[in-house]
Formats: structure tokens, C-alpha cells, sequence
């Protein structure tokens, strides 16, 4: 079955590119993906969300758009997990940032909880908009649909094809994948 | 080539421009602006010509006198604006013209919204614009067939000397999927020899005009133009169909969940195929007789009005109930089309009974 992905957070904090990241990885792996942004009116420093599916074989056809229990939710803020959580598979992956979310937030029982400080950890690698790479290095090491040498080489491959490599990304993903 | 990460609407952009597309008139709306978007840089680097028109009527005009001189010429709108390019349409249709105008469907009637829908199929189907014709319409289900049927659509209106409609959706157009562009071809505008084009002076002058006024044998001109159409042009992609007791008639984004609804329903043991549409017209007739052992059949549509269940009803010759499931604000989901399903086996059940 394909793993199904939702990015969700404030937009600027780069949750459309890590959604990005995650089907152009999967597809140098030959696998089919589909990325699906939310769709519909939005204002400037709203919300932004999308879905991502990546097939398990390069076989797999990807059928429905839909994200109805996603495997993965990565979240960047509050708002994010508000409108996530519920919808999370049992036994589900939840990426918090711990720099915006405050600690007593209480959490479904059934899915994994990991709490990364994505943010700071960027802001102190003076990459302040890597936090979605932050966020990536804790997917990786907290989920197999990638492994974190794989995901990392991706990124960097993504962005080298684009002309701005930043090697700072590679130390926001490390920093993010010990995180466990 | 390689596959790339690609939108929908710039999937189809592109391959307009493989295919030989150098001209482009339209006006923004969403949710096709990506592809004006796209072509308002990318045209230039292929030597073609990008307009955009002061309005959906000077862009469809703008399409027509392009394509009088031969060039492979397109335009794109959504709802309200492809509403206004009708008249257009029926125009190239009377002149014996090609050129390929897309429909990315947004919801609603009116002004309707920028969200996904699938109501604009009455008026894809039935001309939908005045007089006496239809249009072959392509209906793709993912970013490559957005490229694949858009490449496809050039060939087709210049076979039959006709327009023909691409309808998309917003959701096709909005998703992110890997793509192979088709080939690159040149189009030679001067290979036709209808074409408008300069002449010497005592050469005979070619004209471009309603057709009605120069063809002595207009009737069966008409007759056998639309027959050919529906004989060779009938396209679909059945999936397990054969021993489905319910078949899923969609199209489109609609075909997708469809796909997906097919995979759980097998998983539960419930006889379920799919036919989905790749022609809206033709209508894939010739997709019903794998359906040997139907006994029902649901259409699936991002509209209220179950718009296709009449086709269905003519394609089966009415021998089998032909129920709709539809949506509006949301992609319908597996679940609720599993439900229909089940309520549809029991109530055929009750009716052998």
C-alpha cells in the first residue's frame, strides 16, 4: 500500500517544498507519487497543507488524491495538528514543532508522537528556513519510508538541480533525524 | 525523456507545445491560469505566439482566424468562461476547423467556485453551443494523460477537420505527478490545402466560411463525419469488468477514487469493476459489452444532477438500474461509494427475490 503523507503549517514555513522533497525522492526510486496541495481560497500567511502519496513498488499505481488516514502527519504548528491529528491510522506518525507548540499539549494515545524543536534547531544552524528540513531528518529516522542517508541525498540532489544547494540543509536534516 | 515532477495544467501546457501548438489566446481563471501562466514565458522560447486576450470571446476568435491560416492553435478556460466561448466553438465547427479548446471544470453553475467539479458534462457532450454538433471530448485522469490527450487532441481536429474539447478538472489540474512530455514534432502550417494563405494574383483565393453555404452535399457531409467519429474514436480503460455485478462508470478525478473503490471492494469480496471514460463523446459504447455479468451500473460524478446516467441508460440499452452517486464540494470518497454499492447489491437481491 502506498504511505500516505500530510504536510500542514503557517505559509513560509516551506511545508509545500517538504511535500516537494518527499515525492521527488520517491520518484528517483522509480516509485509513483502524487502531491496534492490544499486547494481553495487561502490569504497570504494562512494556512498551508498538502497530501503526498508515495506507492510502496514502482508497480503500484497511486489511485485516489484522498489523504482520508494518512500515515504520517508533519505539522509545524498548533493549528496544524488541531485540524491532523484526528485523522491520523492507529499506530500513526505525528511530527510536532516543539518550538511553537507548547509542551502540555495532550496527544491521541494510539499514534507516535515525536517532538521536534524544528525551529530552533534552525534558527541555531542559521538556516532559519530549514525547519521543514529539520522536520524531514525526524521523518526519516521515525518512519521507514526513506532512510535519513537516502532522504538527505535526495534533498540536496533536489536542490543542486535547482542551482542553490545550501550544505546548511543537510545539517538541518541531521539534527532533525536524531531526534527519536 | 525522463520523467519530471509536473502540475496538471503545466503538464498540458507543455505538451500543447510538443505537439505543435505556436498559438495560444485566453484570459485568466481559475483554475486553468497556470496554463496561460506557462505559456506567457515558455511560448517565446518555441517561436510561438502567446495573446492574452481582453476577454474569453476575443481569445476563442483569436483561435479561429489562427487556425484558418493553419496553425495549431489552443485556448483554455473554466466555467464561466468556457460558457463564453461556446459561441466560438459552434463557429470553428460550421467552418470545418481544428483547434483544441480545454475545459478545466471548476464547481458550479453561474459563477459557481474555484473548487473541484464535474457539471460542465451536459454541455461538453450536447455541443453546448447553438445548432446541429457535438465535439470529440477528452477526459483525463492523471498529469500524464493531461499531457498524453492534450498531444493527442491536435491529431484528432485536424483527422476530422473539427474542434475538439480536452475536460479537465480543477483537481487533475492542480496535482503534482511525474510525467513524460511526448516528443517534440514540427507542425507545418502550409500543409494544408484548405488553409488561408496569400496568392499570386489570378491564382483562385481559398476561403474559410460556414461550410453550409459551399458544400452541396452538407447532410450527409454532417452524417458521416459524426458516424466515423463515434465508429473510431471510442476510447476507455476498463478495469474488472468482466464479473462486476456493479460497475463504476466515471471520469476524470471522479475515476480515480473509483480506481481505489474497485481495490477495497475486492478486498471485501464484492464483485466490483470500473469503466472509465476517456471520450465523453463518443461515448465509449463499445466499453458496456465486457459487462456481461452487471447488474447494476453507479456513475460517479463531482456533480448533483448525475448528469452521465442517461448515456449509461442508452450504452446498456436500459436494461439494468443506473444509479449516481455525486458530490460537489468534496472528491468523493471510497467509503461512501463502498456504502452505495452495498445498498445496490441488496437491492438488486431483494428484486431477484
Amino acid at each position: 500500500m502506498a504511505t500516505e503523507i500530510i504536510c500542514a503549517g503557517f505559509g513560509g514555513q516551506g511545508v509545500l517544498t517538504a511535500g516537494m522533497l518527499l515525492i521527488n525522492a520517491g520518484m528517483e526510486q522509480g516509485k509513483n507519487v502524487l502531491f496534492y496541495p490544499s486547494y481553495g481560497s487561502e490569504m497570504r500567511g494562512g494556512t498551508a497543507n498538502c497530501a503526498v502519496k508515495i506507492s510502496e513498488t514502482p508497480e503500484e499505481q497511486i489511485a485516489s488524491p484522498v489523504c482520508k488516514h494518512p500515515d504520517i502527519v508533519l505539522t509545524m504548528n498548533g493549528p496544524a495538528i488541531d485540524k491532523f491529528e484526528g485523522r491520523l491510522k492507529p499506530g500513526g506518525l505525528l511530527l510536532v514543532n516543539s518550538s511553537i507548540v507548547p509542551d502540555d499539549r495532550t496527544y491521541r494515545d494510539d499514534i507516535k508522537v515525536v517532538k521536534v524543536a524544528a525551529t530552533d534547531i534552525a534558527k541555531e544552524l542559521e538556516n532559519p528556513r530549514g525547519a521543514n528540513i529539520v522536520m524531514l531528518g525526524a521523518l526519516a529516522s521515525n518512519s521507514d519510508v526513506f532512510t535519513a542517508e537516502y532522504l538527505r541525498e535526495a534533498i540536496d540532489s533536489f536542490f543542486a538541480k535547482k542551482g542553490k544547494n545550501n550544505p546548511k540543509n543537510a545539517q538541518c536534516f541531521e539534527k532533525g533525524a536524531e531526534v527519536k | 525523456m525522463a520523467k519530471v515532477l509536473m502540475k496538471g495544467n503545466e503538464a498540458l501546457a507543455e505538451a500543447a507545445l510538443a505537439a505543435g501548438c505556436r498559438f495560444y489566446s485566453g484570459y485568466p481563471i481559475t483554475p486553468q491560469t497556470e496554463i496561460l501562466e506557462y505559456l506567457s514565458w515558455r511560448m517565446e522560447d518555441v517561436g510561438g505566439e502567446f495573446i492574452q486576450a481582453e476577454s474569453e470571446l476575443a481569445g476563442i476568435n483569436m483561435v479561429l482566424g489562427a487556425a484558418a491560416a493553419g496553425a495549431r492553435a489552443l485556448t483554455t478556460s473554466s466555467g464561466p468562461g468556457f460558457s463564453l466561448k461556446q459561441e466560438g466553438i459552434s463557429y470553428l465547427v460550421a467552418a470545418d476547423l481544428p483547434a483544441v479548446i480545454v475545459d478545466v471544470m471548476r464547481i458550479g453553475t453561474g459563477l459557481g467556485d474555484i473548487a473541484q467539479g464535474q457539471g460542465d458534462y451536459w454541455q461538453l457532450t450536447r455541443g453546448g453551443g447553438h445548432g446541429d454538433y457535438r465535439t470529440i471530448v477528452l477526459a483525463p485522469a492523471s498529469v500524464q494523460e493531461n499531457a498524453d490527450l492534450i498531444y493527442k487532441a491536435f491529431d484528432l481536429s485536424e483527422k476530422y477537420r473539427h474542434p475538439v474539447i480536452v475536460a479537465s478538472d480543477a483537481a487533475i489540474g492542480q496535482m503534482i505527478e511525474a510525467v513524460e512530455i511526448p516528443e517534440f514534432v514540427d507542425h507545418d502550417i502550409d500543409k494544408f490545402d484548405w488553409s488561408i494563405k496569400g496568392c499570386k494574383k489570378g491564382d483562385e483565393q481559398r476561403k474559410i466560411q460556414n461550410i453550409y453555404y459551399t458544400n452541396p452535399d452538407y447532410e450527409d457531409y454532417l452524417r458521416d463525419k459524426y458516424s466515423a467519429m463515434e465508429a473510431e474514436e471510442q476510447l476507455y480503460e476498463n478495469i474488472m469488468v468482466d464479473d462486476a455485478e456493479v460497475v463504476l462508470v466515471a471520469f476524470g478525478i471522479s475515476s480515480r477514487v473509483c480506481r481505489e473503490a474497485v481495490q477495497v471492494a475486492r478486498e471485501k469480496g464484492l464483485k466490483v469493476g470500473l469503466i472509465r471514460l476517456i471520450t465523453l463523446y463518443p461515448y465509449p459504447v463499445k466499453a458496456f459489452e465486457e459487462a456481461k455479468n452487471a447488474k447494476a451500473f453507479l456513475t460517479v460524478e463531482m456533480n448533483i444532477l448525475g448528469q452521465m446516467v442517461d448515456d449509461v441508460k442508452l450504452a446498456t440499452g436500459g436494461k439494468f438500474p443506473v444509479d449516481h452517486f455525486g458530490s460537489i464540494f468534496e472528491i468523493p470518497e471510497t467509503e461512501g461509494i463502498i456504502a452505495k454499492i452495498e445498498q445496490m447489491l441488496k437491492d438488486v437481491e431483494k428484486e431477484e427475490a
